[in-house]
């Protein structure tokens, strides 16, 4: 060792010794130890989620007891598991819980979780504290389909509310294209497809505009309900193509989270460790942009909870996303679900749309939280 | 002649009508600790680039135990060199076990085994920062994001280790710390680390070989520091007159900006 005899004999020594541990790691570090601590930290994330999927199940059976026909949280549990189960219910409790209410809690608890999640991911893969699904455009998209649908009857898919829904879907889908196109052409930083993204987003707003500007009040007034968002969505199937979008998007999220968390490290880092930056991004964008279209084309635009649902979750969970997509996933259900109990209890009589009450509700929290966080997450 | 451990042949590499690198061409044969040294914009950091596989080569061809960088898959790469860019706190939301436990990627299941945080712990202790553990990397000074970054290099366990200035923000006791570390692990392990280094005098100490770029992207030579750090090497590839002293049996650089130094014993 000839090379460092500059070093004094003990810092030398503290070297070798240093290596050694290093060499031993498996060995020298007491593992039990350091899983029973890991575990205790994995711990209080798994609390979070549970706690989220135990807030979103109790506002939920909440939510169902709101309306004229009087009925209480346990019963409408009874009714929704005597239903699913085949046995003997009430006609009327049945009518009123299964047919009526229930539609639009679970259009909630969905578009929720959906959004939220979406709203995680994009901000990883874009490494961006703003983006949400605004920020990629695919909501200014799907707008433009649904206004276009709603003022001109111009849909890929024929007139009528499913024409609506399927024009939405496909406009949505055209700023995540614009995105790869744009991308492919310069190299896929996360700047460029967010700046490709807000450029989408422009450009479907004034096509939107200026639908609205040509036609009549009413129209006018119907492509402006679409717009603000609702838990109203027509019927089990669309529920049930939502819950398909959801639950599929959410499997193949899941299973590339920890993907997902090496794109923190940098995209040069990434492709060290194993991992194609530039295709996992598309990918995730592609799979996010599904997500969002299947929510969005059936409740409308509802804000704020795919932008700060992922916040709130981060400064309890952590940023690794393996447990901050369901922790936001379930938080935005209850959210969801809350700013749905809010709308309709507080604003009895001119119930407002949940995408209002979400953000007066989720704003302030907001605020809150990051005027007392401690740490710096971002 | 043997499997070289890195074989880089007749590289060129530029970006538009620019040309970064110019005709490239070395080997190392023997696991060691190897610097690479030149000034600022002279293509240290686009020849390791090229070297890991991130960026494609004009012409010319590197190869990784006698097999082409770019015919490896990424996840088999990863298994044999560990790269550990500057790494840019911006958007690491993480914190430091976190993203140390990243670099074990490509070992790793979907759970985290006690392994995975004994050797990540090990790493972090390591690198003299075990305290830092559940700290967000965000929060870091720019010194205790190196270490993070070496620690995430070495619980990657690849047989080349290739570092972009890994020492740049450190004071003088962790550079020699960092140095003296790579160096011994090098000769234990039979690990090989080539490193970008500003640091003269750091690397003709640690170093096995060092490799000197000179502009325009040429390769000056290569070779043992006492051989290859002299004043003539200095003059003519950093245009900075100097003085070389022999400090235990390897030359120290002593830089005349202001005339020779004035001795005080």
């Amino acid at each position: 060792m000839a090379s460092i005899e500059c070093m004094t004999s003990k810092a030398m020594a503290d070297i070798e010794a240093s290596v050694d541990r290093w060499i031993s790691r498996r060995e020298s570090v007491d593992a039990d130890q350091k899983m029973a601590e890991y575990s205790r930290y994995i711990g209080r994330k798994v609390l979070f989620i549970l706690a989220c999927i135990v807030a979103a199940f109790f506002a939920a059976g909440y939510d169902l007891t709101i309306g004229p026909y009087d009925i209480s949280i346990w019963e409408t549990y009874e009714v929704i598991w005597n239903h699913i189960m085949g046995l003997p219910l009430d006609y009327r409790d049945d009518l009123v819980i299964w047919t009526m209410r229930l539609p639009r809690i679970v259009t909630g608890v969905i578009a929720g979780f959906g959004l939220a999640i979406a709203g995680v991911v994009m901000q990883t893969i874009l490494r961006n504290p703003l983006a949400d699904p605004y920020t990629t455009g695919v909501s200014s998209g799907a707008s433009f389909g649904a206004s276009l649908a709603i003022g001109f009857g111009l849909s890929v898919a024929g007139a009528g509310g499913l024409g609506i829904v399927v024009n939405a879907f496909f406009f949505s889908l055209i700023p995540m294209a614009v995105i790869v196109f744009v991308s492919k052409m310069r190299g896929a930083s996360p700047a460029t497809m967010v700046m490709a993204g807000i450029a989408v987003m422009y450009i479907f707003n004034a096509m939107t505009t200026m639908i609205k500007l040509w036609v009549d009040a009413d129209t006018l007034a119907n492509i402006f309900a679409w717009s603000v968002g609702t838990l109203d969505v027509k019927g089990w199937d669309h529920i049930a193509t939502m819950f398909a979008f959801t639950l599929a998007s959410g499997i193949v999220l899941m299973v590339m989270s920890r993907r997902l968390n090496v794109l923190s490290t940098g995209d040069e880092s990434a492709r060290s460790i194993g991992i194609n930056a530039n295709r996992l991004r598309i990918f995730s964008l592609f799979v996010v942009s599904m997500l969002t279209a299947g929510i969005v084309s059936f409740t409308g635009l509802i804000g704020f909870v795919g932008l700060v649902c992922p916040h709130i979750a981060r400064m309890i969970v952590g940023s690794d996303v393996k447990y901050l997509l369901p922790a936001s996933g379930f938080f935005g259900s209850a959210l969801l679900i809350v700013a749905d109990i809010v709308g309709r209890s507080v604003f009895e009589g001119s119930a407002l749309q949940v995408g209002v009450v979400t953000a007066f509700i989720g704003g302030p929290m907001f605020l809150w939280l990051i005027i007392r966080q401690k740490k710096e997450s971002w | 002649m043997g499997e070289s451990i890195i074989d880089v042949e007749g590289l060129s590499f530029g970006y538009d009508e620019r040309t970064i690198l110019h005709d490239i061409t070395f080997r190392i044969d023997e696991p060691g600790f190897y610097c690479i040294i030149g000034p600022n914009g002279v293509g240290k950091s686009t020849l390791i680039k090229c070297i890991t596989g991130h960026i494609k080569p004009g012409s010319g061809k590197v190869s990784i135990y006698g097999r082409d960088v770019r015919d490896y898959r990424l996840d088999e790469l990863a298994k044999v060199v560990g790269y550990v860019p500057v790494m840019n706190a911006d958007f690491n939301v993480l914190t430091v076990l976190d993203t140390v436990l990243i670099g074990r990627y490509s070992h790793q299941k979907w759970r985290t085994t006690p392994e995975d945080l004994a050797i990540a712990h090990g790493a972090l202790e390591s690198m003299e920062i075990g305290d830092l553990a559940m700290r967000y990397f965000s929060e870091l000074s720019a010194g205790q994001r190196q270490k993070v970054s070496l620690a995430r290099g070495l619980v990657q366990e690849p047989r080349i280790l290739i570092l972009d200035e890994p020492t740049s923000n450190l004071d003088v006791r962790h550079q020699m710390y960092v140095s003296a570390f790579l160096k011994t692990l090098c000769e234990k392990t039979g690990m090989t680390v080539l490193m970008i280094s500003h640091d003269l005098n750091l690397a003709a100490k640690f170093s096995d070989e060092v490799l000197v770029m000179a502009p325009p992207g040429k390769l000056y030579g290569i070779g043992p520091p006492g051989q290859i750090v002299t004043e003539r090497m200095i003059e003519e590839v950093y245009e900075v007159p100097c003085e070389i002293i022999d400090d235990h049996g390897s030359p120290h650089v002593i830089l005349q900006l202001r005339g020779p130094p004035h001795r005080t014993s």
